[in-house]
């Protein structure tokens, strides 16, 4: 019999991993996402964001999250991207569109990055203490251009659903 | 009696099934992508199964947070295609096979696995997008196919052990079947990626070429992977690659790899695939 250990994650930086213990957490942010698989709710949703979700047992944080679309915020109230992705797609939008707002790169820096080979993990992602001496160093990823500052930009690159 | 015939692994990007469906397929972007799967379209012509078990995990598309089973089993007559936000996919019905699955259900929990029995299940970009890779775009999907949810997405996860110790039973159970049925078992998933947080976009290309050498060659060294080496090295989304190790557990000891593809990115993630058949013994 193993011993859960749900901290061991807590070493990973930049990352959230999706436990039972958060699972509990967002069951009811999570479970308005489930409600945007049809036209129709995704139509209410948009129409008037505020009333939609109050008609589900948030807590004011998810609900906030939710309308400033702070991905990370939500993941940090239980939220799970599978789930959250319900709430971009109901607009139109990609994985990397939502998924490089959590980053410290814009999309199209995000994409670019991507084009190049991805994050490299040697660039001092594998654990918290390799993350601190990399920052450390000033190090910056190496396939993320250089001046990387978010904006709001809209992503034109060809992979978008 | 039926026998097993293939493996087949192969990432599931949702974008992927986008660009088919809106014939994006030739743009420069996609291209590379899709030529390294055009070997595997002719090949699967050539060895169309009869049915395939396919590996998979919903991505909170027919499973919301009500029900979350580690292991499941469709046994019914065909499985419908979830919205997951943007329309369903525009492809067939997947048709199920009630006579094979039920038999491995009931063999399985027999065996001490305990699936969790669906008699309704929609299925997602997971095994869809697979299935387009491999087949294209027919009107009707050549081969009957038995989904088997696997949880990828909450912690914990099934261990490496049990997902190959599974898979290993899968071929007891299909070899134990009296029809005279040819089967594939696919896992599909991975490879790194992660699509969250400030760490989304990680790609370990070295780390995926090397699960890749071990899964062909010397899958026991995967078994004891803990679920936190997957998602440190392959990100927080690479621990999907457990589901690949289903279906090597279900080719026997030794295997001959027949494909090899690898494609960096397709949206966020590093794009994997093997096709391999079960060595004669």
């Amino acid at each position: 019999m193993t011993k859960p250990d749900f901290r061991q994650f807590d070493d990973l930086p930049g990352t959230t991993i999706f436990t039972i213990e958060k699972a509990r957490e967002g069951y009811e942010l999570n479970q308005f996402c489930m409600s945007l698989r049809t036209a129709e709710n995704r139509e209410k949703f948009l129409a008037d964001e505020r009333a939609y979700l109050d008609g589900f047992p948030m807590t004011e944080a998810q609900k906030q999250a939710v309308l400033d679309r702070d991905f990370q915020a939500m993941l940090d109230n239980g939220g799970n991207v599978y789930f959250l992705s319900k709430i971009f797609a109901s607009e139109g939008k990609s994985y990397v569109q939502a998924v490089s707002t959590m980053t410290d790169l814009n999309v199209e820096q995000y994409q670019a990055m991507m084009i190049a080979g991805g994050r490299n993990i040697d660039d001092g992602w594998r654990s918290q203490a390799e993350r601190a001496a990399f920052e450390a160093a000033g190090g910056t990823d190496r396939n993320a251009p250089a001046g990387s500052q978010s904006t709001t930009a809209e992503s034109t690159e060809g992979e978008d659903a | 009696m039926a026998r097993i015939t293939a493996g087949v692994t192969t990432s599931h990007v949702p974008a992927v099934g986008a660009a088919i469906d809106m014939g994006r397929t030739e743009e420069p972007y996609w291209k590379p992508m899709f030529e390294g799967y055009e070997f595997s379209k002719r090949w699967m012509k050539d060895n169309t199964p009869d049915v395939a078990i396919i590996v998979y995990n919903d991505h909170a598309s027919f499973f919301g947070m009500e029900t979350i089973p580690t292991f499941a089993l469709g046994v019914a007559e065909s499985f419908a295609v979830c919205d997951e936000g943007y329309g369903p996919r525009p492809v067939p019905v997947v048709e199920g096979h009630p006579q094979l699955a039920t038999h491995l259900a009931a063999s399985l929990i027999l065996d001490d696995f305990d699936m969790t029995v669906l008699n309704l299940l929609e299925v997602d970009h997971g095994l869809t997008v697979p299935m387009s890779l491999m087949f294209g775009e027919p009107e009707r999907w050549p081969t009957k196919v038995i989904p088997l949810p696997v949880n990828v997405v909450m912690y914990p996860q099934p261990s490496g052990e049990r997902c190959l110790a599974l898979g290993k039973a899968i071929r007891e159970a299909v070899q134990n079947f009296d029809e005279d049925l040819n089967v594939q078992v696919w896992g599909t998933g991975g490879m790194s990626h992660q699509i969250q947080g400030a760490r989304a976009g990680l790609i370990n290309l070295p780390w995926d070429t090397q699960f890749m050498d071990d899964l062909v060659n010397d899958p026991e060294t995967l078994k004891y992977k803990p679920h936190l080496e997957y998602m440190r090295e392959a990100g927080s989304e690479g621990v999907e690659l457990i589901m690949w190790l289903v279906m090597r557990g279900a080719m026997g000891d030794q295997v001959d790899e027949v494909y090899r593809f690898n494609h960096v990115p397709a949206s966020n993630t590093s794009v994997g695939h093997l096709i391999m058949t079960p060595k004669e013994s």
